[in-house]
């Protein structure tokens, strides 16, 4: 039993990918300066490995839903293992110019995961190719900063996250009360 | 030279950096985000980006030195800089940047090496200006941490 809610109510985690020694520097003070807790990394693919997803992971989710769906479990424990192993990642923010996978391809992955695909992404280019923004847009991401990124593109971050928050409250809730019942039997 | 004439130094330094063009608001930005909790912020961005400024410029001399250039290669070191000097404010870099991308798009490698000339040249000034800022920064520290 025990499906505490043990998640830090107080701070949200923000997962900062980008493989410039400098704009995760910056990223990663815009963050903390918002009081956002932060991890940073410099490759889609450690970005992948941090939440506990491997390049191939994004790809067998389909298999898990299948299993999943035959076991008698109200929530997904798999599901659970994935988010403690990504240590509460309440929010994404990418490059999009990377080399190897580019911030465009660590998006369809996250959003391709069962696990992850509700985690909010961001996109963060040089660039300003309206094409590419609404290409990333209408894939998914909740938000395309242009760089360099500002205070006040930050600050547009909450909402997201509030979103994010009230949503696994309430998924939580609704687990809760379910192992109450079944554990009166 | 007391504490409130280094400041009143540094701060007119880095406006005449402003009126050069040397620098824009983006370098504000940096300042702004220096603060107690983080007093070397300014000093540690500055220097990351040097270090790296230095291993592109030579990476991109080192690839313009081949009888058949790598143009694609050099698109990405272009990139990098690019992306690096627009962070730390640093303009004209960033612009004399933009003139070697357009060389770089034109497979134009005589036009890609005068290009790198001036990158180096606004490369070395911008570099001499930080050395004097953090020079007047780290007199400023040394005097309030003695003050205190």
């Amino acid at each position: 039993m025990g499906m505490a809610i043990d998640r830090d109510d107080t701070q949200f985690h923000v997962l900062a990918v980008d493989d410039s020694l400098i704009d995760r520097k910056l990223i990663e003070r815009l963050l903390k300066t918002s009081s956002f807790q932060v991890t940073a990394v410099d490759s889609g693919s450690k970005a992948l490995e941090f939440l506990g997803l491997n390049n191939n992971d994004a790809d067998d989710d389909e298999e898990d839903e299948q299993r999943d769906s035959n076991t008698e479990s109200v929530s997904s424990d798999e599901d659970q293992d994935h988010q403690d192993l990504g240590l509460g990642v309440n929010l994404i923010i990418t490059d999009y110019c990377m080399p190897g996978m580019t911030g465009y391809d660590l998006l369809k992955k996250i959003k391709k995961s069962s696990s992850f695909k509700d985690i909010p992404v961001v996109i963060m280019s040089s660039e300003n190719i309206p094409s590419r923004i609404s290409r990333c847009l209408e894939d998914g991401a909740e938000e395309f900063f242009l760089k360099p990124v500002q205070l006040s593109d930050v600050n547009k971050l909450r909402p997201h996250l509030m979103k994010g928050r009230s949503k696994d409250i309430d998924s939580s809730h609704k687990t809760t009360s379910t192992r109450l019942i079944t554990s009166g039997n | 030279m007391d504490l409130a004439a280094l400041k009143t130094q540094l701060k007119n330094f880095v406006q005449s950096m402003f009126e050069e063009g040397v620098l824009d608001n983006q370098f504000s930005q940096i300042q702004a985000l220096q603060d107690s909790t983080n007093p070397n912020f300014v000093e540690e961005v500055i220097t990351l980006f040097c270090n790296d400024a230095e291993r592109i410029i030579n990476e991109i001399n080192r690839n313009l030195g081949y009888q058949n250039v790598d143009f694609s290669n050099l698109d990405s070191y272009v990139h990098q800089l690019k992306g690096s000097s627009s962070s730390i404010g640093a303009n004209r870099l960033k612009l004399a940047c933009a003139n070697l991308r357009q060389a770089s798009d034109e497979r134009n490698k005589e036009g890609c090496l005068q290009a790198l000339q001036l990158i180096t040249c606004e490369y070395c000034l911008l570099r001499r200006k930080f050395q004097a800022l953090l020079h007047l920064e780290r007199s400023i520290v040394e005097l309030e941490t003695n003050q205190k």
